[in-house]
């Protein structure tokens, strides 16, 4: 075809025609795409709902799901003025957890049925803490973090003392309530600490928490 | 034979007409660099690729034994270690494979650092580096994960101890990290998902845009003192250096590369043979106590630091500290585009790598030895040296019997050996009178317990006796100045 050649007002109607319809045509599929575009999103979102909630499912537990009362077997086991190690099965356990369901604790039966029981878990940063009985103390392999025979704070870098687990006694035979891995966040039970020799500590001033009464016969005010 | 290279030719021609990816293949390694940096200074960004293929070809290797399971995979990592063929070497290519990698990206990005690589037009490559980094460091430590044995687990306690640390969430986030209530079977998949899924996807996918950058963008010449970065004329101003200066990348400059990246893999191969897989350790039993846990290598700084925080600083350090420390490293190029690249005119640059190094080896040596910890079995392995116990009364000897009984061992030595938590006990008779060391030891105090709980008086007046004893040969025992001046 001869560019140059003038093009007759017929051949031009059609062009413009063609022309006219490409251009509602690309408008049409344009707005097509956007709403395809918007539909998609639509599907997204809402299959955005299972998968987050999915993904979130593990951290909206409430506590109340995972704790039970456990036994820990009868008082006798536990001798008076003696700290042992005992350990129990966790309540909540998957099949495949192998020996990870087995979780220790620190039993201390003070006397009769006045019993602490402690989490293994360091307060500082959750190492298992171990019990020496000659030196009264509990120590932390992980960062040096000691604790007293009742689990209150003696020196190193935890900021509180021991984690405790409720218990009960029933029939001769302790409980305690557990089922949590027991950290900073989860604050099992805070005792309220005890004071060992007053102002044993010179270094710190005495925080209010350390002036509460102590709950121990051994322990001096 | 010419038949033959004729039909090869062909061949490729074949899936070259379909595929058109080998001659851009080939444009992007012959193209043109500055000669200036065909350098054995360029070789770490290269090596840390090949680890990288190393480590998801040896881990896939891995993969095709290990069990995700909590209750299996202690026993497989075993069973990897002593029954499969060569499984041990496939174990330690992959360990080893791992820390040589951490350690060529903290080089890498010290280099780009001091060589002001990072300046303008290379701000995202650097920011897309600093994430590469963090998910490097994310791959190891959800590997020491998988290696599921105490050090492990506990790492694992360390870890939703972090976490709960954090204002308002923490309890949400324990929760998360572990997948239940406690470490256990749920815990482990969900760090394999992300360990074999996750963050290895994500990672090769950063290094993709971070090696097209380095391809668009040009690599970062080698920078001159007095040549000053400006948005307005860098780019004109490499492609001239690149014209005047320029050599192919492959073969001219790449050479180094390859050689190093081969003398790296043979260093790697090297201690996997010589010194083996890493652990595992004890079985993942929480009741099994005995066990000092501690982390790999790269975290050791990590787990002194945590060590030495004051209690009342640790939180805030805990979750402020990273958050300044990754914004100023994301935020590096965006702040300070332009300027002076060499080293010699950036001071503070050269002087904040080199206490950062030595910052981060002088923790990691500490992280080594844990002097912070009590040695739990120090006081029934380390005798009294013998010499402390010669023309010592018998109440002096009896003291000497408590002072092990009663763990002092633990944490202060005597004669070279206990722990480190406390002072060595060797010359204390000379640094405090007889009153000090009763009230120290009763009422404790600086970093020590007090032990008026566990000592009776006859116990601590028999201690305290053996421990005035305890002085060097040639010194006197310290003496309280205001008792002479009192006429006591």
């Amino acid at each position: 075809m001869n560019l140059n050649q003038p093009i007759s007002p017929e051949e031009q109607a059609v062009v413009d025609e063609a022309a006219r319809i490409r251009r509602a045509g690309h408008s049409r599929r344009a707005f097509l795409f956007k709403l395809s575009l918007g539909l998609n999103g639509v599907v997204a979102a809402v299959m955005a709902i299972p998968i987050v909630g999915y993904l979130l499912g593990p951290a909206s537990r409430k506590k109340s799901e995972d704790q039970a009362w456990i036994h820990l077997g009868p008082l006798s086991d536990f001798p008076e003025g003696e700290t042992r190690l005992a350990t129990f099965r966790n309540p909540v356990t998957t099949e495949w957890d192998g020996q990870t369901g087995d979780i220790p604790c620190w039993v201390r039966r003070i006397s009769g049925n006045t019993v602490q029981v402690f989490a293994i878990n360091c307060a500082h940063l959750g190492c298992p803490v171990r019990w020496f009985a000659e030196s009264k103390l509990f120590l932390c392999p992980c960062h040096g973090g000691a604790y007293y025979e009742d689990g209150s704070r003696a020196s190193g870098p935890p900021e509180r003392g021991l984690f405790e687990y409720d218990h009960r006694i029933a029939d001769n035979h302790l409980l305690i309530s557990a089922g949590k891995m027991p950290t900073l966040a989860a604050k099992s039970h805070v005792p309220a600490p005890l004071t060992q020799i007053h102002g044993a500590t010179p270094a710190e001033p005495l925080t209010s928490s350390d002036n509460s009464t102590p709950r121990c016969g051994s322990c001096q005010g | 034979m010419p038949g033959l290279k004729q039909t090869s030719i062909n061949l490729y021609q074949w899936f070259e007409d379909r595929l058109g990816l080998g001659q851009p293949a080939i444009d992007a390694a012959v193209h043109e660099v500055p000669e200036s940096t065909a350098s054995w200074w360029y070789v770490f960004g290269s090596a840390a690729t090949v680890l990288l293929i190393l480590q998801v070809m040896t881990g896939i290797l891995l993969g095709l034994v290990y069990s995700p399971s909590a209750g299996h995979a202690w026993a497989s990592l075993e069973f990897l270690d002593h029954s499969v063929k060569l499984g041990w070497f496939l174990r330690a290519l992959h360990g080893w494979g791992s820390d040589f990698m951490i350690a060529i990206v903290l080089i890498h990005m010290a280099q780009v650092f001091l060589f002001g690589a990072y300046k303008f037009p290379r701000e995202l490559t650097w920011i897309v580096g600093v994430l590469l980094l963090l998910l490097t460091l994310g791959m190891a430590f959800t590997g020491q994960v998988l290696r599921f044995d105490q050090d492990s687990y506990w790492g694992l306690g360390i870890g939703a101890s972090i976490a709960s640390r954090v204002p308002f969430i923490g309890g949400a986030l324990v929760n998360l990290m572990l997948g239940g209530p406690i470490i256990a079977g749920p815990t482990l998949t969900r760090f394999f998902a992300l360990h074999v899924f996750i963050l290895p996807g994500l990672l090769l996918a950063f290094v993709g845009v971070h090696l097209w950058m380095v391809l668009r963008l040009g690599i970062n010449e080698w920078p001159m003192p007095g040549r000053i970065v400006s948005k307005k004329t860098y780019a004109r101003d490499y492609h001239k250096l690149t014209q005047d200066t320029g050599i192919a990348f492959v073969p001219d400059a790449a050479w180094k590369d390859v050689i190093f990246a081969a003398a790296i893999m043979l260093a790697v191969m090297a201690c996997a043979f010589f010194f083996g897989p890493f652990g595992p350790t004890g079985q993942p039993d929480p009741t099994i106590i005995q066990t000092a846990p501690k982390p790999d290598f790269a975290f050791l700084w990590i787990y002194a630091v945590l060590a030495y925080l004051p209690p009342s600083l640790e939180t805030p350090v805990l979750f402020i500290a990273p958050v300044l420390g990754i914004g100023a490293m994301l935020l590096l190029p965006l702040l300070s585009p332009e300027g002076e690249k060499h080293w010699s005119r950036r001071p503070v640059a050269v002087l904040m790598v080199a206490v950062i190094a030595v910052t981060l080896a002088v923790f990691t040596h500490l992280g080594t030895y844990t002097p912070w910890s009590p040695i739990m079995d120090a006081w029934t392995s380390d005798p009294i040296p013998a010499t402390y116990l010669h023309n010592r009364t018998p109440l002096e000897r009896q003291g000497a019997l408590v002072l092990q009984d009663k763990q002092c061992r633990n944490c202060h030595s005597v004669g070279g050996s206990g722990g480190l938590r406390g002072p060595a006990l060797d010359g204390l008779a000379s640094r405090m009178t007889e009153d000090q060391i009763i009230r120290q030891v009763l009422q404790g105090g600086g970093n020590m317990p007090a032990y008026g709980n566990a000592l009776s008086p006859s116990e601590t007046t028999a201690l305290v006796r053996f421990l005035t004893t305890l002085r060097p040969a040639n010194q006197q025992n310290a003496i309280d100045a205001s008792r002479k001046l009192a006429g006591q």
